[in-house]
């Protein structure tokens, strides 16, 4: 049974021309080509991609952490960046959660700060719901699985989108990992704060993700992928993830994906 | 300063205690396959016992509201829930700790001289260590509820609030009556086991002079106590020693007699995913003339215990609509992992989380609060829709801030505040508000990437190090245009 969850019911825009990406300080510092694939994608749809330099961090380290002052004056400075009245498409699930949801909460609900909210979207919400993109599969038959991280599913239903996207693929068989909506321990602070109950956790979830004999496992949130992979290289497992945006875009090209560490 | 000492190294102490539960618990193979089975158990028949899920969202949208709108009448309610259990012959007693509440008991078991009391389930009744304070005083407690009665003969607390013996599996439980029940007929069939357990109750039932029980549902309109059990000892031990005594916490009134049946449907079914609990008793006096059984006398305490910090917060007032179900730890991964004792506390999971910082300050349990991810599941499954990643996040807050900050919303807020930690968040914010400092920090991390330790405490125990890239992808997008001539 799948939780009902209204907060993922909203109007979508129409097509625009224009958008913003928001490619959060995890992909920015770690993981860039995510980042540059993502562009690539929107603009093989006809999208000026356009990426504020002035941009850093969402600010959920710190909300997180409940140093709500310290977040509060991140998130301000994120909001000044994205002036336009287009989509903000952020490339991670968790980080989108936190500016499409918990923004309000921090920054007051004022008219400006709740119009920024309105146009945040998660990548794959995007290409979905407002693009309606059917990908034209190009790459050779396999099996993927997929993790979805739980601010990403809880707050933005990007395991309903992501799930979308994979199964239109036509050489591709989405393959579902026991315990597929469990939590895979990552949690910002909480991997050191709590190392052991978070080790723990993603022992179960790598463990569960290898027991699908698949080559590899897409996400949409490097948070998540940062944590299980490193779990997956630690045990010298030859399973990888890769983010949606590089997976879809190698997918549509052609490209054998690599996965990403 | 002592004073401070006192109070940091307490603190200490406890994050401590909680760490060392933690690595004791998560090492038991034994004790994490119990958690693992039983929460899947459970979770599937949460699962099978709604229609569809918008039965379940509207359902859940209901009892929320009933919640809400009985606690913003608390006050008003639990004057009129005192007036009409008082008309109808139960006598009320009011109780701000469980000192108190343990002096009331312990004295109206002493009028009555009675030296035997048998338990029905009640998480209050652990929140006060009713039983180590009676049996100090030589009075026999005897728990009656079978998960708790194994609890009791093992030495132990409850590990969940629902099946308090959760953390035992049936070899372990067979053991233990082998070594505690006299002519017990060794055996491991769960059946056989329970029927064994219930003969050495039966006899007790009738040879209590009290009866001490929980209450799930105090309805102010009519002055009722509804109590929600399965196996027939709730209605033992409230039918048939002569004093009965009912300990609740305030948070319990209900305001109409036609809110009970939604928030039943849904507790049963969030709890065990049964449509309906074996028994359900409602308890409207004592025994009356010409009638054949029950107790001449019915008591109720009402216990704060924190509960009046936690409203008068209106975020965290939300914390007071909880119905006691446990779906919360059923579906809580960290709860999973480390089971119910680690938690140190008597309320474990999320659930724990929220209420326990008002019941014991947050100085004693500011570790409590940090250890989730955040990930929801628990908020997701909650019956009367308790935000409580949300106000994890809530205590997180009022933890870390600084302990001269006014008004003071907690007992021990700013207990979990580290000068150090404190000082990086602001450093970490002046960078990340800074567009230039921002860059600085990324060009640095990418360019020195080759100084990235190997070795990154917990994080390195179980996974290696991630590597920063060559260039950010703000470097590869200004290159990207300074290359299609738009830089």
């Amino acid at each position: 049974m799948q939780q009902l969850n209204t907060q993922h019911l909203r109007d979508y825009p129409k097509k625009p021309k224009q958008v913003y990406l928001f490619g959060t300080c995890i992909v920015d510092s770690f993981f860039p080509d995510t980042g540059m694939d993502a562009i690539e994608l929107l603009e093989r749809e006809g999208i000026e991609v356009i990426y504020p330099q002035g941009q850093s961090c969402c600010g959920q380290p710190a909300y997180n952490s409940g140093y709500k002052d310290e977040a509060k004056a991140v998130a301000l400075s994120q909001v000044k960046q994205f002036p336009l009245d287009i989509p903000v498409v952020v490339v991670s699930g968790s980080c989108g959660g936190m500016m499409r949801h918990h923004y309000l909460d921090l920054l007051g609900d004022d008219p400006e700060i709740n119009n920024f909210c309105q146009r945040v979207f998660e990548f794959t919400e995007f290409l979905v719901h407002v693009l309606r993109l059917k990908p034209i599969d190009q790459g050779p038959k396999e099996r993927v699985a997929l993790h979805t991280s739980c601010a990403a599913r809880r707050e933005m239903g990007v395991h309903i989108t992501g799930n979308k996207l994979i199964s239109q693929l036509a050489n591709v068989e989405l393959v579902i990992h026991d315990y597929e909506s469990e939590c895979c321990g990552f949690g910002g602070t909480f991997a050191v704060k709590h190392a052991d109950i978070s080790a723990a956790m993603v022992a179960d979830k790598s463990k569960h993700l290898v027991a699908t004999d698949v080559v590899r496992y897409v996400s949409a949130d490097h948070g998540c992928m940062m944590n299980i992979n490193g779990a997956l290289d630690y045990q010298k497992q030859s399973l990888r993830g890769e983010h949606i945006a590089s997976y879809l875009l190698n997918r549509i090209k052609g490209n054998s994906s690599k996965g990403s560490l | 300063m002592k004073h401070i000492i006192e109070e940091e190294s307490k603190y200490a102490a406890s994050a401590k205690a909680f760490r060392a539960n933690v690595t004791r618990d998560l090492g038991n193979e034994e004790l994490r396959s119990n958690f693992r089975g039983a929460m899947d158990y459970l979770m599937d028949k949460r699962k099978g016992a709604f229609s569809s899920e918008d039965e379940l969202e509207v359902l859940r949208e209901q009892c929320k509201l009933i919640k809400q709108r009985c606690l913003a009448k608390l006050p008003h309610l639990l004057e009129q829930l005192e007036g009409n259990l008082e008309k109808n012959g139960i006598k009320v007693h009011w109780a701000e700790t469980i000192t108190e509440a343990n002096e009331i008991i312990a004295q109206l078991i002493a009028q009555k001289k009675g030296k035997s009391v048998v338990k029905g389930k009640s998480m209050v009744s652990e929140e006060t260590a009713l039983n180590d304070y009676l049996e100090e005083r030589n009075v026999e407690c005897l728990e009656s509820d079978m998960g708790e009665y194994i609890v009791q003969l093992a030495k132990e607390h409850p590990s969940h609030i629902i099946m308090p013996a959760i953390h035992q599996n049936k070899k372990q439980v067979a053991k233990l009556f082998a070594d505690n029940i006299e002519g017990f007929e060794y055996s491991t069939d769960v059946d056989t086991l329970i029927q064994q357990g219930r003969t050495v109750l039966r006899d007790k039932f009738c040879q209590a002079d009290v009866g001490i029980s929980g209450v799930n549902f105090a309805v102010a309109e009519t002055g009722t106590l509804c109590l929600v059990e399965n196996e027939g000892n709730g209605r033992m031990c409230t039918t048939i020693p002569d004093l009965h005594i009912a300990i609740t916490g305030i948070e319990k009134v209900i305001e109409h007699l036609a809110d009970v049946p939604p928030l039943l449907s849904l507790l049963t079914r969030s709890a065990t995913g049964q449509a309906i609990s074996t028994y359900f008793n409602m308890i409207n006096s004592p025994r009356k003339p010409g009638e054949k059984d029950g107790p001449q006398e019915v008591h109720l305490v009402l216990l704060d215990n924190g509960r009046s910090q936690a409203f008068a917060d209106e975020e965290l007032r939300q914390t007071l609509q909880c119905i006691r179900c446990g779906a919360c730890m059923n579906h809580c991964p960290v709860y999973t992992r480390i089971g119910g004792h680690a938690y140190g506390t008597v309320y474990p999971g999320p659930i724990g989380k929220m209420i326990s910082p008002h019941m014991l300050g947050l100085d004693a349990t500011s570790n409590l609060p940090t250890a989730s991810t955040l990930c929801g599941a628990c908020g997701e499954v909650c019956p009367v829709k308790i935000p409580i990643p949300k106000i994890l996040l809530r205590l997180r807050q009022e933890s870390v801030k600084p302990k001269s900050q006014q008004p003071e919303v907690m007992k021990g807020q700013g207990a979990g505040r580290n000068n150090v930690e404190a000082l990086i968040w602001k450093v970490w914010a002046q960078v990340h508000k800074s567009p230039k400092l921002y860059a600085l920090s990324m060009w640095g991390l990418t360019r020195f990437r080759f100084l990235m330790p190997k070795k990154l405490g917990g994080w390195t125990s179980v996974r290696t190090a991630p590597k920063p890239a060559a260039a950010t992808l703000h470097e590869r997008i200004k290159s990207k245009q300074s290359q299609h001539g738009r830089g």
